[in-house]
């Protein structure tokens, strides 16, 4: 390589400007290293152009200045780089969308899981208006019978083992039927069961008329017994389980006259 | 030798290396920047934005990509080049009473009394051509390309290289005396 023709043909003082391309410089780099001839003329014209701008300085600042500016990020480590925002702003945002869907997928359990609640007790309820609805019509039908023209209602009181105990009878004799409202009467032990009897007086003659069976599973406690007999009078007495062929008049409960 | 050495120590975040080189060019780097602003107070504030700016990307030198005062001069110009397009410069634009950087000594020569490295600078300039001070502005101190130049100066693309060698080379002669 011809060292002078290259000094001379001005690329060196282009390299200092900083005009070249990327490969130029390279190539004038490596021609420096090579050639201390090269390298000196390139310190030569740095040089003056480090005179020329230097003669139009305005003057500078203390280093002091400059120091206290990069002493906060010096530290011995190296610089932090600048935060890349896009890349934060990208996690961020699919970690909340990720949120956002788990969210989603739990709200859409906890609505799966209401509606089944929601089910449920829709069945419930209708189990309940059912039963209310038999209920009310049990009711109806109750006091219908009861208001019947031809019921003639027997009070029955309370005996000596239970002075507080009463019941009603509601007999229709056309149809030979009889309500018998328990209310009054306690819960008859375990094993117990009351018996009601259908009474002719002078003389004393009971006759059985049933029982009242599922006592406590009855909430209206109002039994229907057929009572074909002439009576003129009813008792209810406590009997063991399945009844019996004659009244205990030990533990008579109610007793009521027919007036009729 | 020493420079590259210098240059070695100041990557690896050696802040005397920094302020030695800061020694040795700050000046000249306040100083080009000036001739863009034309303002001292915003030169030297842009010139320790610069310096601020190379120490925090020190890594991003490479001596093969040119040299290390080419690479500040490169960042010096661009900061300066970006002020003067920013809003806040162009509100407190003054008039200028020249394009080239000569037009910085006729501004200061009313107001204040000359400093002696304006004498220098006038020593420098001494017998160079008006196309010759064009040229060197324009390359060194804008960041012009070959083309640009040829272009902004209305001369063929070879003449740029050759020129701006003889107007250097005078510059040399005249360091010279």
């Amino acid at each position: 390589m011809d060292i002078k023709e290259y000094i001379s043909s001005g690329i060196l003082e282009l390299y200092v400007a900083g005009t070249l391309s990327e490969i130029e410089n390279l190539e004038v780099y490596l021609n420096a290293e090579k050639y201390p001839e090269i390298k000196k003329e390139i310190e030569a014209i740095e040089a003056s152009i480090l005179s020329l701008s230097k003669s139009v300085s305005p003057g500078v600042k203390g280093f002091e200045a400059i120091k206290v500016k990069i002493n906060g990020k010096n530290a011995g480590a190296p610089p932090l780089k600048q935060i890349n925002w896009g890349a934060y702003f990208g996690w961020a945002a699919s970690l909340i969308f990720m949120a956002g869907l788990m969210w989603v997928f739990q709200e859409n359990r906890q609505l799966k899981s209401d509606i089944d609640q929601a089910a449920k007790e829709k069945v419930s309820l209708e189990e309940q208006i059912a039963e209310s609805e038999t209920s009310l019509e049990k009711t109806k039908i109750l006091l219908e019978t009861i208001r019947d023209k031809n019921i003639t209602v027997v009070a029955m009181g309370g005996q000596i083992v239970a002075p507080n105990a009463y019941a009603k009878a509601y007999w229709n004799k056309k149809e030979q039927q009889v309500y018998i409202d328990a209310q009054g009467l306690p819960e008859p032990p375990e094993g117990m069961v009351y018996q009601v009897w259908s009474l002719k007086l002078d003389p004393l003659t009971p006759t059985s008329m049933g029982l009242l069976s599922d006592f406590t599973m009855d909430n209206n406690r109002v039994f229907a017994l057929a009572n074909p007999n002439d009576s003129e009078a009813f008792g209810i007495t406590l009997e063991p389980a399945g009844g019996s062929e004659s009244p205990n008049l030990d533990q008579l409960y109610a007793l009521g006259v027919a007036v009729s | 030798m020493e420079l590259d050495l210098l240059v070695v120590q100041f990557q690896k975040k050696d802040t005397a290396a920094f302020e030695k080189l800061y020694g040795m060019y700050s000046e000249n780097i306040c100083g080009i920047i000036n001739t863009i602003v034309r303002n001292d107070t915003l030169a030297e504030e842009i010139c320790q934005d610069v310096f601020i700016k190379i120490w925090n990307n020190a890594e991003s030198y490479n001596a093969s990509k040119g040299r290390f005062f080419t690479w500040i001069l490169n960042i010096a110009r661009n900061a300066a080049i970006d002020e003067i397009r920013s809003k806040s410069y162009k509100n407190n634009k003054q008039n200028l009473s020249s394009d080239f950087f000569v037009g910085i000594l006729d501004n200061k020569a009313d107001t204040i009394t000359e400093k002696e490295d304006h004498a220098g600078f006038r020593r420098l300039l001494v017998n160079l051509k008006d196309k010759c001070v064009q040229i060197i502005e324009l390359l060194y101190f804008k960041g012009f390309t070959q083309k640009e130049v040829a272009e902004e100066l209305d001369i063929p693309l070879g003449t740029v290289k050759t020129r701006n060698r003889n107007c250097i080379s005078q510059i040399r002669n005249n360091m010279a005396l």
